[in-house]
C-alpha cells in the first residue's frame, strides 16, 4: 500500500502493458510430447508460478495465452482455431516445439506443417521437445515483446 | 455403481457386450458409416454441417437407444478433444442417463502423425528418431522394440553391455513413465500435490537421461546395434542416489494417498475391469495385472537379458482404478531393484555392435582412417540394407505388450513398419468401465487405464 505522502506516476501504456505480463494465463492446449515439458514447466523443479503463469485454464474464456504444446493433425486444427477464437482478445501464441512451429520431422499427410497456417503466432520455441527452460525463455521473450509493443494489437 | 460380479464369469453376457461394441455388426448397434464424423480435410469443402460436424459443435447422435427406457432423461454429452483430463486429444462422446453413463463412445484420430508411413521414408539407422516420439512417455522403449525387430531381420546380437545398458534405460524410463501417471492421475481426481511430486521425483531421472543421451525425452538413445553412447563418468553415483531416494518420496505418496480414506473411497470399487474383458479387448500391463492375470512379457517372454536379474511381478486381484493405481507404485519398486542390479553387475565391453556396416565409427577413427571416413560417410547417407523377410518382437512397455512388425523387401528402409501400441488396445476398455457408471468416475477410469494418445494414434 502506498502512504498519501507518496505518489506513483506513469503513462497508461506502460501500466497496462506491464499488467499484461505480469498474470498471464494460458489455456491448456497440450497435444503431444510438449505437453509433458509444459506440465514439467509448471510443477516443482520449474516453478512456472514465478512468473504469474501457473493458472493454466482450461476454459479458453479466461485465458490470454495459446501455448500450442506438440503437433497439430489436419484433424485437430479446426477444434485448435475454435479455441483461439473463443479466447478473448488480447490473446498471444506460442508455438512450442518444432511439430507446431514447421511441422518438424514429420513431413506427412497427416499434420499440419506449422501451426501459423491457422493462428497467428507470437513467439515460436525451437526444440524437440524445448525443455523448460527454453519454453520460460520463450514466454519471457514474449514479455518483453509486449512491453516493447503496443497496447492496441 | 456398476456391480461387476455377475459378470466375471458370465462370458455369454460378456460376448453380447462384445458384439454390441463390434463397430461394424448392423445388429450391434451402428454400422460404418453412422460412425463417420465427416470430413477429415481442413475445410476443402464449405459445407456448414460437416464443419460443424468437424469442430465439434454437432454431435453425430448414432447411439441406439433402449426402448423401455423414458426418452427425457437421455443426453448425449462431449468431452474433449480439448480437455485437461482426457490425458491428451482423446474425444469422448457419452450417452448419459441422469448421472450415469449409458453409453460412451472414443474419438481418437487428433493426433494421428502417420508415424507409420513416415517409418516407411526413413532408413533403419533413421528409425528410432521416429519411433521414439510415438509413446512419448516411455521413448525408450520404442527405441527398444524398433532395434530389437531390426536386429531380429538382421540376425545379430548386441554386446552383453549394450543388453545391460538398455535394461538399465528401460527400467529407469518405466519409473519415470509410472510416476508421470499416477502425478496426472492424481490431478485428474484433484489431489494437486501428487501432480507437484510425480514431476519432481522425474526430473532426477530425467536429469539422467539428459546426462547419458543429451535429451530428456524423445532420446534416439537406443539404436539397432547397440546404444548411441556409453554411459557417462560417475554413472554410478547418480543411479545410486535415484535408488536411494525414490522409495523415499515413494513413502509419501502412500502417506498422502494409499492410506487415505477419503482417496481409498473414491477409487475402489470403481472402474472395474475383469481378466475376461481384458482378454476380449487385448488389453496388456498393469491393467491385466491388476484384474488378477499373471501376465508379464519380461518373464513369459523375455527380451535383452533380462531373465537374469531377479523381480517379481505384482499382481493384485481387485481390478478397480485404486488396484491399478496401486499396481504402480508396486511395479516402481520392483524396476528400481532390477535398476540396482543391472548396476553392480554391468558388464565390460563395448556398447555397440563391432561390425562396420551396421554401426558407425566412433569420431575420433574418422581422423586416422580413410575406411572409417567411407564407413561413417556410408551409414549416415545409405544406411544398411536388411535382409527380405519379416519380424515381429514385443516387449513389456509400462502400458502393456508394445510390439513393432517390419517388412523387409531387402533395402534399407522398411517395406512396411507396423506397431502395437498398448494405449491403443487398452482404450477399447473404456467404455466397458465407463458404461452403467457415474459420470464422475469417468476421469478416474482415464486417468487409471493411462492411455497416451502418441501411442493410440500414432
Amino acid at each position: 500500500m502506498f502512504t498519501p505522502d507518496n505518489i506513483l506516476t506513469t503513462t497508461i501504456d506502460k501500466a497496462v502493458r506491464w499488467s499484461r505480463t505480469q498474470s498471464m494465463w494460458p489455456v491448456t492446449f497440450g497435444l503431444a510430447c510438449c505437453a509433458i515439458e509444459m506440465m514439467a514447466a509448471g510443477s516443482a523443479k520449474y516453478d512456472l508460478a514465478r512468473y504469474g503463469m501457473e493458472v493454466f485454464r482450461a476454459s479458453p474464456r479466461q485465458a490470454d495465452l495459446m501455448i500450442v504444446a506438440g503437433r497439430v493433425s489436419q484433424k485437430m486444427a479446426p477444434v485448435l482455431r475454435q479455441v483461439y477464437d473463443q479466447m478473448a482478445d488480447p490473446k498471444w501464441v506460442i508455438a512450442m516445439g518444432a511439430c507446431s512451429s514447421t511441422g518438424g520431422m514429420f513431413n506427412n499427410y497427416a499434420l499440419v506443417q506449422g501451426v501459423d497456417h491457422i493462428v497467428p503466432v507470437d513467439i515460436y520455441v525451437p526444440g524437440c521437445p524445448p525443455g523448460p527452460q527454453s519454453l520460460m525463455h520463450g514466454i519471457l521473450t514474449l514479455h518483453q515483446k509486449i512491453m516493447d509493443g503496443e497496447i492496441n494489437r | 455403481m456398476k456391480s461387476k460380479k455377475i459378470n466375471r464369469y458370465n462370458l455369454k453376457a460378456l460376448k453380447k457386450k462384445f458384439e454390441f461394441w463390434a463397430t461394424n455388426s448392423e445388429e450391434g448397434g451402428w454400422s460404418i458409416s453412422s460412425t463417420d464424423e465427416g470430413s477429415q480435410k481442413m475445410l476443402e469443402v464449405e459445407d456448414e454441417k460437416k464443419v460443424k460436424i468437424q469442430t465439434g459443435t454437432e454431435i453425430i447422435d448414432d447411439f441406439v437407444v433402449d426402448e423401455d427406457s423414458s426418452d427425457d432423461e437421455r443426453m448425449i454429452i462431449n468431452m474433449g478433444p480439448q480437455h485437461p483430463s482426457t490425458h491428451g486429444v482423446l474425444r469422448l462422446q457419452a450417452e448419459l442417463e441422469g448421472e450415469i453413463v449409458r453409453r460412451v463412445k472414443p474419438v481418437i484420430g487428433y493426433l494421428h502423425t502417420g508415424m507409420e508411413k513416415t517409418g516407411e521414408e526413413l532408413n533403419y539407422f533413421q528409425g528410432p528418431t521416429n519411433t521414439t516420439r510415438m509413446d512419448y512417455l516411455s521413448p525408450l522403449f520404442n527405441e527398444l522394440v524398433f532395434s530389437l525387430t531390426t536386429e531380429k531381420l538382421i540376425g545379430i546380437e548386441v554386446p552383453d553391455r549394450a543388453k545391460a545398458i538398455r535394461i538399465l534405460m528401460t527400467e529407469l524410463n518405466r519409473i519415470s513413465s509410472h510416476l508421470v501417471a499416477l502425478a496426472t492421475g492424481g490431478m485428474d481426481i484433484g489431489a494437486l500435490s501428487m501432480m507437484i511430486f510425480g514431476f519432481r521425483e522425474r526430473e532426477h531421472i530425467l536429469n539422467f537421461f539428459e546426462k547419458t543421451t543429451g535429451l530428456r525425452m524423445n532420446h534416439n538413445y537406443i539404436r539397432p546395434g547397440g546404444v548411441a553412447a556409453d554411459l557417462p563418468d560417475g554413472w554410478q553415483k547418480d543411479i545410486e542416489d535415484i535408488i536411494q531416494l525414490i522409495p523415499e518420496k515413494l513413502k509419501d505418496y502412500d502417506d498422502m494417498l494409499l492410506d487415505n480414506p477419503i482417496w481409498k473411497g473414491r477409487l475402489q470399487n470403481v472402474g472395474i475391469l475383469t481378466t475376461e474383458e481384458c482378454f476380449a479387448y487385448g488389453i496388456t500391463g498393469p491393467s491385466l495385472r491388476a484384474s488378477g492375470f499373471d501376465w508379464d512379457l519380461r518373464k513369459s517372454q523375455p527380451y535383452s537379458g533380462i531373465e537374469k536379474f531377479n523381480f517379481d511381478v505384482p499382481v493384485l486381484s481387485e481390478g478397480d482404478v485404486f488396484a491399478r493405481w496401486r499396481i504402480k507404485v508396486l511395479e516402481i519398486f520392483e524396476s528400481l531393484k532390477i535398476v540396482e542390479q543391472v548396476m553392480y553387475q554391468m558388464p565390460k565391453g563395448p556398447y555397440k555392435i563391432q561390425d562396420k556396416k551396421i554401426t558407425p565409427p566412433p569420431r575420433k577413427r574418422l581422423d586416422e582412417s580413410m575406411e572409417a571416413l567411407i564407413h561413417h560417410f556410408k551409414i549416415y547417407t545409405e544406411g544398411f540394407k536388411v535382409p527380405e523377410g519379416d519380424a515381429y518382437v514385443a516387449i513389456e512397455s509400462p502400458r502393456g505388450e508394445l510390439g513393432c512388425y517390419i517388412v523387409s523387401d531387402g533395402t534399407a528402409k522398411p517395406y512396411r513398419m507396423h506397431v502395437r501400441g498398448p494405449s491403443f488396445c487398452n482404450l477399447q476398455g473404456l467404455p466397458i468401465i465407463m458404461t452403467d457408471s457415474p459420470i464422475a468416475d469417468a476421469v478416474a477410469a482415464i486417468a487409471s487405464l493411462d492411455p497416451v494418445i502418441g501411442d493410440v494414434d500414432r
